[in-house]
């Protein structure tokens, strides 16, 4: 049964990522290409726990916790460099 | 009890999946920019915090141990994502908006992305070269 759910949920966060990856190549403005990346970090995150659950193995989640420590730096050095022109003053 | 936690497992995976998706879908669907934010910020997040607590209770189910890295990750997530949803929103308003085109903000100041505080326009007689 949890094998099943596994499968569905890395179903659905593939088809969450994929659909980041249609909004980056077809968005308007920078600020949605910056929060589809966002998005992406957040997803890809949950794909990689979903990895180590159905592995059995927990080394993902330092994985894990580094790729959401590197999006969230990431995210807000860019929003920084919208807002300012400048990331560090 | 396994039967139980299985079931527990089972529902936050699927629970979490479907708020996956619906944010990520949310984000192709809504047309305003604003309203665009909210679905990626809240719902993903949701959905991971779902995945997460499966993991949690997974780890406690079939190793015999509570794993804490998870609710580390759920913390920092939880944390950071109104962050990030706050910065994008005020790189919206420098970008996109001007007062006028705002709601007002209720008082005599401006939204804080326009306003320059009352201390600083006083200290700022020269102009402030920037960058």
């Amino acid at each position: 049964m949890i094998a099943y759910a596994i499968y569905f949920a890395a179903g659905c966060f593939g088809l969450a990522f994929l659909m980041n990856l249609w909004k980056i190549a077809t968005a308007e403005g920078v600020g949605d290409r910056v929060l589809a990346l966002d998005t992406m970090v957040i997803n890809a995150i949950a794909l990689m726990i979903l990895y180590g659950l159905a592995n059995g193995t927990e080394i993902f989640f330092e994985a894990a916790m580094i790729v959401a420590m590197l999006g969230f730096v990431s995210t807000v050095a860019y929003a920084r460099f919208m807002l300012r022109g400048n990331i560090i003053e | 009890m396994e039967q139980v936690l299985d079931l527990l497992i089972t529902f936050f995976l699927v629970i979490g999946g479907v708020f996956g998706l619906v944010g990520s879908f949310g984000l192709i669907k809504l047309d305003d920019p604003m309203s665009r934010l909210h679905a990626p910020t809240k719902a993903t997040t949701l959905g991971v915090g779902g995945v997460l607590i499966a993991s949690m209770l997974h780890a406690y189910a079939y190793e015999g141990h509570l794993s804490w890295h998870e609710l580390l990750i759920a913390l920092f997530l939880f944390l950071t994502a109104p962050i990030t949803a706050n910065f994008i929103a005020k790189a919206h308003i420098h970008r996109h908006e001007t007062p006028d085109s705002l709601p007002l903000a209720g008082g005599d100041r401006k939204w804080a992305t326009h306003d320059t505080p009352p201390d600083e326009q006083e200290a700022a007689s020269p102009p402030a070269d920037r960058g």
